[in-house]
């Protein structure tokens, strides 16, 4: 049974470096959108919601079609010694993308939430536009942001359909616990199957429970 | 009035339902797809009233899904331990149980490989980075694929590089898209894929490759499914798998 801790590793590793990625992409798409006035925003913002309602199956097929040896950039990422097809950086990368709409949607929810007049007041005391983002709306948007972190983490370590396909299934190496858990049932091992399922479970009931008790609604009770 | 709308839409949501009456559901090994498809067609034509619907995975997922009360009518594997396992579980009727086809393990390369490989030994050359077969567990190519390496003592070697497929048919598309150095799969697997792989060496396994056929325990249609399972062993129906490649058990 301990073969078990190495599927539930990768998978944590795969899933804290898609949640870390998307809290600097996320971020900063998210403000970028919050102070963007343009009618193309709403639409840009559907665009990178698009991960979210799309089925995983289409995301890995693009992923594969982009990234494989012959695929539009992985036939250049491959002149250059980059391989992503079967690698645990390909699952990276399905984790993401699949993650991503949740720390955008949430970031850019607690960006716009932010008294701009706290903005402005820190600009006329004469804070530059960088120190105004890392000292007033960041950390005013902090616990939205996080919130949408933990989503992600959830969604990160649950992901399957797009990260069988650009990653596959390599015991030890790109095997997460989903992709596990779907090896073992279809083998009959229903024992390995129900241990890892449960743990899965507890990991995601964890996560949104800190998630719900960030949420944004306890930061308005908490404010003076 | 208002409601009209909302009634079609429940007759839409109720509409297209599982397999109907005359439905015969065939759960087939993934490399019978095509061969499979085609005999469908022909006993169809033959009998008008049935319509085969067919159901395509690895072996092992197959029997899982019939164990757990899926409506199969037929199981036909691609290797005796899935259908032994079968027995077993009490999902066939030993009775029924016949071999109507073999196959060959082959080692197959992408077209236009970057290695250069003539048999398993050269999967041993550190060029060589991964290697596509089916999960052992569940997919019976890998089986006789680990067999087959084991008695050569190049197993623990080639295991090392593996990229385990979910069915034949997934490490043939590994394998065409050119994603791994090589894999393994069925001769009859190899000749669909003629234009993006070649095929580089005919491997001997320790135990022929033969396909079992049987009538699923509990089939509500016990006689349509042996009807069905003997136009398979047909002169006609034979005639159909060897057009895709099929030999005779």
């Amino acid at each position: 049974m301990g073969a078990i801790w190495i599927p539930l590793a990768l998978s944590l590793k795969v899933a804290l470096w898609a949640t870390a990625i998307n809290l600097v992409l996320g971020v900063a798409v998210a403000f970028g959108l919050s102070r963007w006035r343009s009618h193309a925003r709403e639409l840009v913002d559907s665009i990178l919601t698009l991960p979210l309602v799309l089925p995983p199956t289409v995301l890995g097929y693009y992923l594969l079609v982009l990234l494989g040896r012959r695929g539009v950039f992985g036939e250049w990422l491959d002149r250059l010694g980059i391989q992503l097809v079967f690698t645990w950086q390909g699952a990276v990368i399905a984790s993401t993308l699949v993650a991503f709409p949740l720390v955008q949607k949430a970031a850019r929810a607690a960006f716009e939430a932010v008294d701009p007049q706290l903005e402005d007041a820190a600009r006329v005391l004469g804070l530059r536009e960088a120190a105004v983002f890392f000292r007033i709306s960041l950390p005013l948007a902090a616990r939205g942001i996080t919130a949408g972190a933990l989503l992600a983490f959830a969604r990160a370590l649950g992901e399957f359909g797009a990260t069988l396909m650009i990653a596959g299934n390599l015991p030890g190496r790109t095997q997460t616990l989903s992709v596990a858990i779907y090896a073992a049932v279809q083998a009959g091992d229903d024992r390995s199957a129900g241990i890892m399922v449960a743990v899965t479970s507890v990991t995601c009931v964890v996560a949104l429970l800190l998630a719900g008790w960030l949420a944004p609604a306890h930061l308005r009770r908490m404010r003076p | 009035m208002r409601l009209r709308p909302f009634v079609a839409a429940l007759f839409f949501l109720a509409g297209p339902a599982g397999a109907a009456a005359a439905d015969l559901v065939v759960s087939a090994a993934s490399s019978l797809t095509d061969a499979f498809q085609a005999v469908g067609k022909a006993y169809e034509a033959r009998h008008p009233e049935t319509r085969v619907v067919l159901n395509f995975a690895a072996s092992d997922v197959l029997l899982r899904q019939i164990s757990s009360g899926a409506p199969a009518d037929v199981f036909a594997s691609a290797d005796q331990s899935a259908m032994d396992k079968a027995v077993k579980a009490g999902a066939i009727d030993p009775a029924t149980r016949q071999d109507f086809a073999s196959n060959r393990l082959v080692l197959v390369v992408p077209k236009d490989g970057r290695v250069h490989v003539t048999g398993p030994a050269g999967l041993e050359d550190p060029k060589v980075t991964r290697v596509a077969y089916g999960d052992p567990a569940s997919v019976p190519v890998g089986r006789y694929t680990k067999a087959a390496l084991e008695r050569q003592g190049l197993w623990g070697v080639i295991s090392a590089k593996g990229v385990l497929a979910q069915n034949v048919r997934q490490g043939l598309d590994y394998v065409a898209r050119g994603e791994v150095d090589a894999g393994f799969v069925f001769a009859t697997d190899a000749a669909i894929m003629k234009d993006r792989v070649d095929v580089a060496a005919v491997v001997a396994t320790p135990t022929p490759i033969t396909y079992p056929i049987a009538v699923v325990a509990g089939s509500t249609q016990a006689r349509e499914a042996a009807r069905f399972e003997a136009f398979v062993q047909s002169a006609d129906g034979r005639a159909i798998l060897a057009g895709f490649g099929f030999r005779a058990p």
